[in-house]
């Protein structure tokens, strides 16, 4: 088990045998105060890591939810800076581990060494990038397993058995299991085999299996609570933020990670 | 094969596989029947009579004589991808990848499309072989490209248009990539430039390769030498790929690709990527971009649908760093100027994105800057143009 501050949270989650709670916030959407108010609230509700998104103007893995959330964030002016300053403010008031999510090209674009850098400043435990599978850039992924940051990675219902063992076991604080062969987005129902399936990926992984894709109301939460280690929650809550501001979003967010703590692990 | 990326899909450092893992067992399939289809011979023969007897191949190499007396470099000679069935070079590469899919048994097929010439090329393939054709197009060029919108409909293709973005073929190559992800397992993507994640930038060279490979041939059956010069338009730059890969070993042919540079380079809206870009991913590749500080992609843009593009194929990248090929850039208005000129002077009309290749060639000829025996792939017809060009005015 890893000491990181990603790490430590899955060990109590484990001690106390919970499952755990990943909210993802899209970065300057709609605006810079509103990702602060609900990191803050995020953090409070007892979220166990929290999946910061930096704005991407073509994020190809990702369903129309979060395309307008994103392309929301960079009408709105945000910068890479602007997220790494949120979340050093976020750090003044909360140690809730925080893992970066972004496409390749902001990293590539700021330098790979000098993202990291500027991110482990500002307070960041992992760097979940979307476009960098297994294999893809082998120096890359080097830099990134030896970065401070937990460099946490995907794997999909269409990914080969033994690939699947190879990407848990290259993947740092946790994996992410895409809980549907597609893009992001909030969906009526899950998959009904994924607690196969996630299940599957659990039993040869190293590190902790959190689920996400789709997973969008209670009863969602209570099935990947107890298939696997954490269930991620995105399109959902940037739904709810549009609907019902900070506030709606919040208290989403306290229902979901009510229904994990109600799951018997 | 020359310059064949290894496994890892690399033209020195650019290209490779940037994608979500949900395609990367897509991406290896692909892979892996490309090869075996092209060590099958039977499937090598099938191509060839679809090359011969459907798509009109050979092109003829035409002699341009009043457009070099007005370039003022001669000989000239036109590489006619325009006379291909569909009127471009994208049918080369359409109708080899429909028989990939035949042969991996993926009935569905999904395509990108900006000037509408890959989309027409792409949904004729899919009729020819009975299979479903998705087409996405931005909003913007279903504006600017009418005609060939009704021809994909014709030819029995779903067109869908994509609102999102630049509502230009970067969105729609996004939208593509969207459904691949989602529909992958009975999906084969036919994307329509030496762009996207490996295979496909080796892929669509090597079914446009026989471009250059015809050129080089009758260049030789008609001046008895190689070309001083090799001149294509680059977008993604499929057709200046094609052109220049039988070329590529011959260190005495200059190769020459041109960009468009919209409203001129430095003002922020042209869409030459190597000549104003830096290297970055997009679409599954390394590769120059348009990007801002951030790493967000800039718009671009081209009065030419088909260039309106802020990315180009990873292996222009290398040949460009290499200094093997050179890089030039046109802009908005010298192609529309050349557009208006070859029909009157050879009774061709050129598509506009083709337009950028001779508006440089006319423009480096009057200043001297140009070697010949000149080759220049004309890579369409302008047909789909006229509308649009018309509209802007004198």
């Amino acid at each position: 088990m890893s000491h990181s501050r990603i790490g430590l949270r899955f060990a109590k989650l484990a001690a106390e045998g919970r499952a755990g709670f990943i909210p993802y916030v899209t970065a300057g959407y709609p605006t810079l105060d509103h990702t602060r108010d609900l990191l803050a609230g995020l953090a409070e509700l007892g979220s166990d890591v929290i999946e910061l998104g930096i704005p991407f103007s073509d994020p190809m893995a990702d369903g129309p939810t979060i395309q307008r959330s994103s392309q929301g964030a960079l009408d709105a002016g945000t910068t890479v800076d602007d997220v790494f300053r949120v979340l050093a403010e976020l750090r003044r008031t909360s140690d809730v581990p925080v893992v970066v999510f972004s496409y390749l090209n902001p990293l590539y674009a700021r330098g790979v060494e000098t993202f990291v850098r500027e991110a482990v400043e500002a307070g960041a435990d992992g760097i979940l990038p979307t476009d960098l599978p297994l294999g893809a850039d082998p120096d890359l992924e080097m830099r990134l397993l030896e970065s401070p940051l937990d460099f946490v990675r995907l794997i999909a219902p269409t990914t080969y058995p033994d690939r699947v063992r190879e990407i848990a076991h290259s993947s740092q604080g946790f994996v992410y299991y895409i809980a549907r062969t597609g893009v992001t987005g909030a969906r009526a129902e899950l998959r009904s085999d994924l607690a196969r399936e996630a299940g599957a990926v659990r039993s040869v992984s190293p590190v902790p299996v959190a689920v996400g894709f789709g997973v969008s109301t209670a009863e969602h939460a209570r099935a990947v609570g107890a298939a696997a280690d954490a269930a991620v929650v995105g399109s959902a809550l940037v739904n709810r933020l549009d609907e019902g501001g900070v506030d709606g979003a919040l208290a989403l967010a306290r229902e979901l990670r009510g229904a994990l703590n109600e799951v018997e692990k | 094969m020359t310059a064949t990326p290894a496994a890892t899909g690399r033209f020195g450092p650019y290209g490779g596989r940037y994608v979500p893992e949900t395609l990367i067992p897509a991406l290896d399939e692909l892979a892996t029947a490309y090869a075996e289809a092209t060590a099958d011979p039977a499937f090598l023969a099938e191509a060839d009579e679809l090359a011969s007897n459907y798509v009109g191949r050979p092109t003829p190499l035409y002699r341009a004589r009043r457009f070099e007396a007005a370039a003022g470099v001669a000989p000239i000679y036109l590489k006619r991808e325009d006379l291909n069935h569909t009127g471009a070079h994208k049918i080369n590469n359409t109708v080899g990848q429909a028989l990939l899919a035949r042969r991996m048994g993926k009935p569905r097929i999904i395509a990108e499309t900006g000037a509408g010439q890959h989309g027409v090329a792409t949904a004729t393939a899919c009729a020819l072989f009975d299979m479903e054709c998705v087409v996405y197009m931005g909003t913007e060029d279903v504006r600017r490209q009418s005609l060939n919108v009704y021809r994909m409909e014709l030819l029995g293709a779903e067109v869908r248009p994509v609102e999102s973005g630049t509502r230009t073929l970067k969105d729609a190559t996004n939208e593509a990539l969207r459904d691949w992800v989602t529909n992958v397992a009975g999906t084969h993507y036919i994307i329509g430039s030496v762009v996207g994640p490996h295979p496909f930038p080796l892929i669509v060279r090597d079914f446009q390769a026989v471009i250059g490979r015809e050129a080089r041939r009758q260049i030789i059956e008609a001046e008895g030498r190689l070309p001083a010069s090799v001149v294509a338009c680059v977008g993604g730059g499929s057709n200046a790929m094609g052109m220049f890969h039988a070329f590529a070993g011959d260190e005495e042919v200059e190769l020459i690709g041109v960009e468009a540079a919209g409203e001129g380079l430095g003002s922020g809206r042209s869409s030459a990527s190597l000549s104003e870009g830096r290297p970055g991913v997009l679409h599954g590749s390394l590769s120059y971009l348009l990007q801002d500080a951030d790493g967000q992609i800039a718009s671009a843009h081209s009065v030419a649908a088909g260039l309106d593009y802020p990315g180009v194929g990873p292996e222009h990248s290398h040949l460009h760093d290499s200094g093997r090929a050179r890089y030039v850039s046109v802009g908005d208005g010298a192609a529309e100027r050349a557009f208006r000129a070859l029909p009157a002077l050879e009774g061709i009309i050129p598509a506009l994105e083709t337009a950028h290749a001779l508006a440089w060639v006319e423009e480096a000829g009057r200043r001297g800057e140009i070697e010949a025996p000149v080759a220049i792939c004309l890579s369409g017809r302008g047909d789909k143009d006229v509308v649009h060009v018309s509209s802007l005015g004198e």
